[in-house]
């Protein structure tokens, strides 16, 4: 076979096996596969920015009947009067900084360890790949094998605190039935925001490949263990949609965060119902 | 309505090759390996090529369409515009043979390296019992046709080939979690997972599942479930724990 006389000369350039066949263009491709790449990282760089502009501002983030979710649940001494739940504030005075930054760590960490957010930001801002069949731009690759990638092992720990989080968020929509002034019997706009906030939120836990494996994927005999065999097929159906519940409730975070940031900072009203 | 089409493929073999340039009809209702086939029979008759059913079942005919690793029989002509140029290249992955064959043998080393199924000691042949719902999971990877194209994608050893020593692929770290979720089967594949056949180079980018042909959702329905089960034994604290306790000598539920 020609493999075994010719050898590469020093001068050939054998990035790879010297046996593969030999063609120059990093991919043949000619759809638009960066298209995909592009979008997701421009939209996930806006997310960041605004998020953390609001994270940092430690304003407009209560109107007496409607808590930011990037606020909830606000755990600082210094958190704007009524904002906290229950009146639960183990974080002092000496906590000067934004409350939210108390808190953020958990939506975040739960997001950044997703299934299907790792798969996004390897492709749009690792590029590795950038898209199939296209050649990436790391001369060595490790994968998910050595720090700090292993410890996206540890998403399921971030689900446990997510299902807190949307229990907490659930609890702030109730609360929404009341008006400014505390009392309850009301509804506004602002209770249907965060409504659906915290329902796209549970539908995005629910969906969650960690989820899925809880719920009855670890097991070898469905046959022994019915109830988890209908809770696996549940969830692996919402599952199947999980990147589509990963942007949505990252879409409906943002704007309730706006949406209640609009209010408290009186740019408009709360339109009530009664 | 025929029509003369372009058509660029690429010829060579391990010491070197190109992109060639050919004028080829086309006519209605046909695949990329029809237009192979007219040309070895019309222009190029040394052209290789491997092939064998010509119906999306047998895996051979696998290669790179513009530059999508794709079954050259289940690609129809009609998906491209008639006066596109159509560029056919053998996988990139695997050393390249003769034009559009290259050497799988890859695949074949990486399937002996997993364990067989392992059966309980006293069942016999013969003896085994299992509820449907309990197959019914690992079924679907049985649809592969072994084509390849997931191996020939996955950039983990697409575009390093340091790494194949080290990482079995999506085609065979899907036969180990087809494996380890059969109710019947007793050896511990979690750990081998992770240190035999390199699931942590998986970064579950998904391109496996995106070319697999037989649309076998490789990376949701065995990568990350198996990902999940290593995560029970070699990263769950509360799990190791609940292990220890109980003394639980196998976590097969
Ligand atoms: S999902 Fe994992 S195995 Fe499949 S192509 Fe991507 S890195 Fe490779
Ligand atoms: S899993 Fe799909 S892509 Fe991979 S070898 Fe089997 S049929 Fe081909
Ligand atoms: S996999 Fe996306 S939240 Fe768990
Ligand atoms: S010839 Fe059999 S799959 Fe294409």
């Amino acid at each position: 076979m020609a493999t075994d006389t010719i050898a590469p000369g020093p001068e050939a350039p054998a990035p790879l096996s010297p046996a593969r066949a030999q063609i120059e263009q990093k991919t043949l491709r000619t759809d638009r596969w960066w298209l995909s790449p592009l979008l997701t990282m421009l939209v996930l760089v806006a997310f960041i920015f605004y998020a953390t502009f609001r994270a940092f501002q430690n304003a407009d983030y209560y109107t007496g009947n409607l808590i930011s979710p990037f606020y909830s649940p606000c755990i600082a001494t210094k958190c704007v009067p009524g904002s906290s739940l229950g009146g639960f504030k183990p974080f002092g005075d000496w906590w000067s900084i934004s409350p939210a930054l108390l808190i953020l760590i958990f939506p975040l960490g739960f997001r950044m360890t997703c299934y299907y957010y790792r798969k996004a930001y390897y492709r749009a801002f690792w590029q590795s790949p950038p898209a199939c069949a296209v050649a990436e731009p790391h001369g060595k690759y490790t994968g998910e094998r050595r720090f700090p990638l292993i410890l996206n092992n540890s998403h399921r720990y971030f689900f446990y605190a997510g299902l807190i989080f949307n229990t907490i968020l659930s609890w702030d929509a109730i609360l929404a039935f009341r008006n400014p002034a505390g009392q309850w019997g009301h509804m506004s706009v602002g209770t249907l925001v965060l409504i659906a906030n915290a329902v796209l939120l549970w539908v995005y836990s629910l969906s969650c490949h960690s989820c899925r494996h809880i719920m009855g994927g670890k097991l070898k005999h469905f046959s022994k263990h019915p109830l988890r065999y209908k809770g696996w097929t549940l969830v692996s159906k919402l599952n199947h949609k999980h990147m589509l519940f990963a942007w949505v409730s990252l879409f409906g975070v943002a704007l309730t965060d706006a949406y209640v940031a609009l209010v408290a900072n009186g740019t408009f009203s709360n339109p009530t119902f009664f | 309505m025929g029509y003369k089409g372009k058509f660029k493929v690429w010829r060579g073999d391990a010491s070197g090759g190109d992109l060639k340039d050919f004028e080829v009809e086309i006519n209605e209702g046909e695949v990329v390996l029809d237009i192979i086939h007219r040309l070895q029979a019309t222009q190029a008759p040394d052209m290789a090529c491997r092939w064998n059913c010509k119906a999306g079942k047998c895996g051979s005919c696998s290669a790179e369409i513009n530059g999508k690793p794709r079954l050259m029989c289940m690609t129809r002509m009609s998906t491209f515009e008639q006066d596109e140029t159509v560029t056919v290249t053998p996988l990139r992955t695997f050393p390249v043979i003769k034009d559009l064959v290259t050497d799988v043998g890859f695949n074949y080393a990486k399937a002996r390296e997993v364990k067989s199924f392992t059966p309980p000691k006293d069942l016999l042949p013969g003896e085994y019992r299992m509820q449907q719902i309990d197959v019914e999971r690992s079924q679907e990877f049985r649809k592969c046709i072994e084509c390849y194209l997931c191996q020939n994608t996955c950039h983990a050893v697409r575009d390093h080939e340091e790494n194949k020593d080290n990482f079995s692929g999506p085609r065979y770290l899907m036969r180990v979690a087809e494996l380890d979720m059969h109710p019947l089967d007793t050896a511990d594949r979690k750990n081998s997972a992770q240190e035999e056949h390199g699931l942590g180079f998986c970064n579950i980018t998904k391109c496996c599942t995106e070319v697999c042909p037989e649309h076998i959702r490789i990376t949701d329905n065995a990568l990350i479930p198996m990902k999940e089960r290593v995560v029970d034994r070699k990263y769950d604290p509360l799990v190791w724990l609940g292990n220890k306790i109980r003394r639980r000598t196998s976590s097969d539920a």
